[in-house]
């Protein structure tokens, strides 16, 4: 059997069908920035301790530096700019990172984001402590999170008592 | 960019077969979690890749119809955390897998992966290997079953054939019916953290919950793989449920355990965690099998 | 009022989208990739290197070498430039280096068409060495006959200072005193921030090179680059778009001279240097590892007698900022305790590690631990109460350094020890941990700090503004004091909304600095952005203000003194009636046919003052003992550092430097190979940065006295928040288990090491 330089990926990326034909040594990471334009997601390790890379693929969180762009055919992939709709209109989570001043370099934040909307996209209600557990593969360095797992609380609780 | 030769996917485990006939230099690649990184690291710079990451009918947990435990190979850490089965049969394996990385790795991470790669931190091993786990391969001549016993050779170095590939961990009914366990990991902090020391220990107690009926315990990082301290198991065998029991366990884990000093972590260190882990994981399996320490 | 309120940042939308671009971001496509090759030893000399195997790479486009490099010695330091020979930062590292001084220094750059050729060809370039033996002590390295990192430096010391107070040796012969001796060390560590290392550089006209950064100090940064490649400064531009974060680690000039030489070397075709957080770690900065011997003599009611601190600085290969560190850590330990006779001594040693630069803090951080340990150790000794024993000894009010000038106005550090003790109710907890004896056990501590905001006298403190105002009547604002996600741009639009009367939403913050247009400031470091920003914000928003109402006065016939604008309007103050809005004043003036002006102001401003900022963290802390585990359970920070601009920023940034402080305390660690240099735990895996679960809920709470010297009555906030926790954290440890462990961080294996020597472990 042949080996592949290139494979020819179709995926649904923020909602759109998309497809391209990426080379194989090419991480989602990359893939994400240099063809498509996503340039939330952020390169802080390359290696899956930061959690700056983070993408929601068919609705699970991971390190997008640490997947070849090649397995994401057939996948769902929702990036930060995803949360935003087509009039500008951002989601409860980045309204309240902003409102908890729960960003500084920003950085982290989509990231970080990113893993607060797939705890919070299951309507369960956690404890800090258990925010914290699902957040423990993000780092940032300028917010100590305490702000970070503000904003991901008060989002949670303001979904909770709306339904 | 990753520094790949060449790269394969598998469409079958028939189909990965086949590719390790035909590229035995290439390396199998399933989450990546542990192969990427030494891609970019240098040592794999420039490797060959077969990806079994297609391969959904290796992923999930299912019953045989002897009730053994099969764990896809490539089931993910945070599906074994959250697997009815799991949770009902195994939940020191749940519990164990939590503790692994951060939730993106408990994603992409698989439990194949964590045993095959070989290392000795691996955070599912010694609970799998203190269930008496067996790995099934498969290759050209079929199916073969290994306990993890004899599947670890030694650093980095596992019992897979040049043909084969991993599809399951098993585990019998006899191995976890009626067992309760612990699984504590020690680590330098308290997530993204590769274990300083891992230990798993499970017991089952005697009818009249007053007695170990059997005990298992492994370590990690205790030694070059994860090992089972038997002459530990033997020795609380029947013993009542007492701190003098767990004392008695803990000196039989001081003779068995020989961890080395390497720059994470000095041996006596590790001794000296090692034992109390090794307490505490008895006293809280014994706890959850219903058992109450007295004295 | 336009300062003093939460207002939400400026830049906050576009980080939540992830619209915001830093330096990756806009690196055109076709931009080659260099790569660097580093040093496999940690000490010797490049004999030959043959890059022959690697030339073959395909993709390769030139490989360059330490060989190739122009001859000319540089200093890296983000310090303003001084035109005094005496005060420059020392020039001891060439763009490459044939003398290699540490694991990890640069000996080669291959520049290729894409990240695979270039890290491929990297490893394919053979260096030939001649090894010369290395130290990575710093005390050590002070000893007769250790191998000399600088010819220019033959016993391997940097700098050394003292100074002295009254007569130590004749006071220490009082009766009756009591001494406590103590020697306490903190580890080098890393800044660690999110976005490591980058830059691209470019030509444009010919001959003039654009280098865009991610960097804390655009115009520093532009100077030292010019200087590296020998150009005039004018032929060098320097772009800093936003940064994810710095600390310090930015505030020296990393690779940016570099990348523009190999700019240079390939016609101008762009090339970028992309750090890998293996790189960020060991060849960009860190901070100095510091070792003190503390001597006290304390009378038997708790007060000093006399004192002595020596500390010794690990330098590591290159200059960078210095000797200047440890001067000011040790400046700060006669000031916070003063005492009539006092001895000290600082020195600053080349090792062959990683260059140590700024890291927030500037060497208080280390100080702080060494000497705020060491009161506690007074006070176990003396067995005394921490808090009393600091209201008694610590710097009183009105006590003016003769040397800054500095003052404390107010009781501050009272009345932060006060509200903190409050917060985590120390004193009832100190008395119910007081009698523990089982595995695990709790404690509680804290500690003191001191910081100095801005670095006059020892350097310039200038900042200069530019504001216009737009046909909107909305402000365009402009100023060298960079945005770094401390919240610089929202701070500084606030300042200026309230200086001009207008909202803060309507200043335009330009975010991104270039030096082809950036009006000159120093950057971001110490804690000076606010304070000397301030001063240019407010001298330029006079100005700008004042050419308004002379328009308005045109406009509206009022005579100037009796009007003034408030809410975006020209008001007669007397009775605040509204006389012309600031657009149509604005509108009006730009396309007047007769009077057309660009209403604009710049302005520099040169700071001759600094200011005290002073604050304190409490802790408590469960150690498990046979674990050797210790659990955070909470800390918090109070400080005075005068009036805040943005009280939700303030606390936002504060809870960052806990945290920074947090991994000071019990996790950072660079660990070195000591037979070859090389650093082992070069990745965020390996090096404990905390993450959520490390960190209890941790808080900030402030006193605010107005500092009477700045136009706002701002002083440091940005660093101090980082520079008690370590040793609050370390005395509750001592609170709990009476050991008194003096190396941070204070991991598993530390505890391991010092339970075992106290007893506290089962013997095997
Ligand atoms: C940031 C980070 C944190 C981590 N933290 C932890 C941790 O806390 N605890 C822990 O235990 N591990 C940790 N790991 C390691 C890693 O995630 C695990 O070992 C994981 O289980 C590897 O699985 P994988 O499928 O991703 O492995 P891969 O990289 O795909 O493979 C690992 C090895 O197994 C072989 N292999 C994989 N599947 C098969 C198969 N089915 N048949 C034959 N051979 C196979 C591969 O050839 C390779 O040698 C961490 C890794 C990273 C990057
Ligand atoms: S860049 Fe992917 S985890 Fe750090
Ligand atoms: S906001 Fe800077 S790293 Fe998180």
């Amino acid at each position: 059997m042949e080996s592949i330089s290139y494979k020819q990926i179709t995926f649904t990326l923020n909602g759109k069908t998309v497809t391209t034909s990426v080379d194989v040594r090419l991480s989602l990471l990359e893939v994400l920035r240099d063809t498509f334009g996503m340039t939330s997601v952020k390169k802080g390790c390359e290696v899956g301790e930061c959690g700056a890379c983070t993408v929601i693929i068919d609705g699970e969180t991971y390190d997008s530096c640490i997947y070849l762009a090649a397995w994401v055919d057939s996948k769902d992939v929702l990036t930060l700019e995803g949360l935003m709709d087509e009039e500008g209109k951002i989601s409860d989570i980045q309204q309240a990172f902003i409102d908890e001043a729960a960003v500084q370099c920003g950085f982290c934040t989509p990231g970080f984001i990113m893993s607060s909307w797939k705890l919070l996209s299951t309507g369960k209600r956690y404890t800090r402590d258990e925010i914290r557990r699902e957040l423990s593969g993000n780092m940032c360095r300028c917010t100590g999170y305490q702000n970070i797992i503000d904003a991901v609380e008060k989002v949670m609780n303001e979904r909770l008592a709306d339904n | 960019m990753y520094d790949i030769q060449h790269y394969y996917e598998a469409k079958s485990v028939e189909d990965a077969i086949r590719l390790r006939v035909e590229h035995p230099e290439a390396v199998i690649i399933s989450g990546g979690s542990d192969i990427l990184i030494s891609i970019r690291s240098g040592d794999l710079a420039g490797c060959s890749l077969i990806s079994i990451h297609g391969l959904d009918t290796l992923r999930g947990v299912s019953l045989d119809p002897d009730d053994t435990l099969r764990i896809g190979a490539l089931t993910s850490f945070s599906h074994l955390m959250k697997d009815p089965l799991i949770l009902e049969h195994i939940p020191v394996l749940a519990e164990a897998a939590g503790k692994v990385g951060g939730p993106q790795i408990r994603n992409i991470g698989t439990v194949g992966g964590n045993v095959c790669n070989g290392v000795t931190s691996a955070d599912t091993a010694s609970t799998l290997l203190a269930f008496d786990a067996e790995a099934e391969l498969q290759g050209q001549k079929g199916k073969r079953r290994v306990p993890l016993t004899a599947f670890y050779k030694g650093p980095r170095r596992v019992d897979i054939e040049k043909d084969e590939i991993m599809t399951a961990l098993l585990i019998s009914s006899k191995a976890y019916k009626d067992y309760a366990g612990c699984y504590i990991k020690y680590a330098k902090r308290a997530a993204m953290d590769i274990a300083t020391s891992g230990c798993s220990v499970n017991v089952k107690l005697t009818p009249g919950k007053d007695a170990i009926e059997y005990a298992r315990v492994a370590f990690g990082v205790s030694g070059p793989v994860p090992i089972r301290i038997s002459s530990a198991e033997e020795a609380v065998q029947g013993k009542p449920l007492t701190e003098e029991t767990i004392e008695l366990f803990a000196e039989h884990v001081r003779a068995g355990i020989n961890p080395r000093t390497s720059w994470r972590a000095s041996r006596d260190f590790r001794i000296q965690i090692q034992l109390e882990m090794a307490r505490r994981c008895l006293r809280r399996s014994i706890e959850r099998a219903g058992g109450e320490i007295v004295g | 009022m336009q300062v003093g309120k939460s207002v939400k940042r400026v830049d906050a939308y576009d980080k939540v989208t992830g619209r915001a671009k830093y330096t990756a971001d806009i690196c055109p496509k076709d931009t080659y990739v260099a790569r660097i090759v580093h040093s496999t030893i940690a000490h010797g000399r490049v004999l030959k290197i043959d890059t022959s195997e690697a030339e073959r790479v395909e993709g390769v486009v030139k490989i360059l070498t330490c060989f190739d490099v122009p001859d000319i010695e540089f200093g890296t330091a983000g310090h303003p430039w001084t035109t005094n020979p005496e005060h420059q930062d020392i020039a001891d590292r060439k763009l490459m280096n044939e003398h290699v001084r540490y694991y990890g220094d640069e000996v080669a750059a291959v520049i290729a068409k894409d990240e695979v050729a270039a890290t491929r060809a990297a490893r394919l370039v053979r260096v030939e060495y001649e090894k010369y033996p290395h130290v990575l002590d710093p005390l050590e390295a002070i000893q007769e006959g250790m191998p000399v990192i600088h010819e220019a430096f033959p016993d391997n010391i940097l700098g050394h200072s003292s100074i002295r107070e009254g007569n130590y040796q004749e006071a220490i012969r009082e009766p009756g005193l009591i001494k406590i001796e103590g020697w306490y060390s903190t580890p080098s560590v890393q800044h660690s921030q999110i976005e490591n290392h980058i830059c691209y550089a470019y030509m444009e006209g010919g001959d003039r090179v654009t280098v865009v950064a991610s960097t804390q100090i655009p115009h520093i940064t532009r100077r030292i680059t010019a200087q590296a490649l020998g150009l005039p400064w004018g032929k060098v531009r320097v772009i800093k778009p936003y940064i994810g974060g710095g600390f310090g680690n930015k505030q020296d000039a990393l690779y940016e001279p570099l990348c523009a030489w190999l700019c240079t070397q390939v016609g101008g075709h762009p090339v970028m240097i992309d750090s890998t957080r293996e790189e960020t770690f060991v060849s960009s900065r860190v901070r100095h590892a510091m070792r003190s011997h503390i001597i006290s003599w304390v009378r038997p009611d708790g007060t000093f007698a006399a004192r002595k601190m020596k500390v010794w600085s690990d330098q590591g290969a290159y200059a960078s900022h210095g000797h200047g560190v440890v001067a000011k850590g040790m400046g700060a330990f006669p000031q916070i305790y003063p005492c009539p006779n006092v001895e000290c001594d600082c020195w600053t040693v080349y090792t062959n590690k990683p260059s140590a630069g700024a890291m927030r803090g500037y060497g208080i951080p280390q100080t702080m631990f060494h000497n705020e340990s060491h009161i506690d150790d007074i006070v176990t000794k003396l067995n005394m109460d921490p808090v009393e024993f600091r209201r008694k000894n610590s710097m009183p009010v009105g006590y003016v350094d003769p040397f800054s000038k500095n003052e404390l106005y107010d009781d501050s550090f009272n009345q932060c020890m006060t509200k903190a003790e409050a917060l985590l109710n120390f004193n009832r907890k100190r008395k119910l941990y007081a009698n523990q004896t089982g595995p695990v056990r709790r404690g509680v501590g804290m500690a003191l700090f001191w910081y100095n905001t801005a670095v006059w006298p020892i350097s310039i403190e200038t900042s200069a503004c530019r504001m216009i105002l737009n046909a909107d009547g909305s402000i365009q604002l402009m100023l060298g004091e960079t945005e770094i996600g401390q919240g610089q741009d929202t701070a500084a639009a606030q300042m200026a909304a309230q200086v001009l009367g207008v909202s803060y939403k309507d200043v335009h913050v330009v975010s991104t600095q270039d030096t082809d247009v950036t009006p000159y400031g120093s950057g971001a470091y110490a804690s000076r952005q606010t304070y000397v920003g301030g001063f240019a914000i407010a001298q330029t928003g006079r100005i700008l203000k004042e050419k308004i109402l002379k328009h308005a006065h045109r406009l509206t016939r009022m005579p100037v003194d009796i009007i003034d604008i408030k809410d975006s309007w020209i008001v007669r103050k007397e009775d605040g009636r509204r006389l012309i809005s600031l657009e149509t004043l604005a509108t009006e003036t730009l396309y007047d046919i007769k009077h057309s002006e660009h209403i604009a102001a710049e302005s520099t401003y040169s700071v001759q003052s600094n200011a005290y900022s002073f604050g304190a963290s409490f802790a408590e802390v469960e150690v498990d003992i046979p674990l050797c585990h210790v659990r955070l359970l909470g800390l918090v920070n109070v400080h005075d550092c005068g009036n805040l601009i943005n009280p939700q920023l303030a606390e936002a940034q504060v809870h960052g430097g806990m945290s920074m402080g947090i991994g000071f305390g019990l996790y950072e660690k660079m660990l070195f190979d000591e037979k070859s240099g090389r650093m082992l735990n070069d990745n965020l895996l390996d090096y404990k940065l905390p993450t959520t679960m490390d960190h209890p809920d941790i808080i900030a709470d402030f006193v605010e006295n107005p500092e009477p010297t700045s136009p706002f009555g701002t002083k440091a906030l940005g660093e101090p928040p980082a520079c008690s926790p370590a040793p609050a954290i370390r005395n509750a440890i001592l609170n709990a288990t009476g050991v008194a462990i003096n190396d941070i961080p204070i991991n598993p294996d530390q505890l391991f090491e010092s339970f075992r020597d106290a007893g506290l472990l089962e013997g095997e």
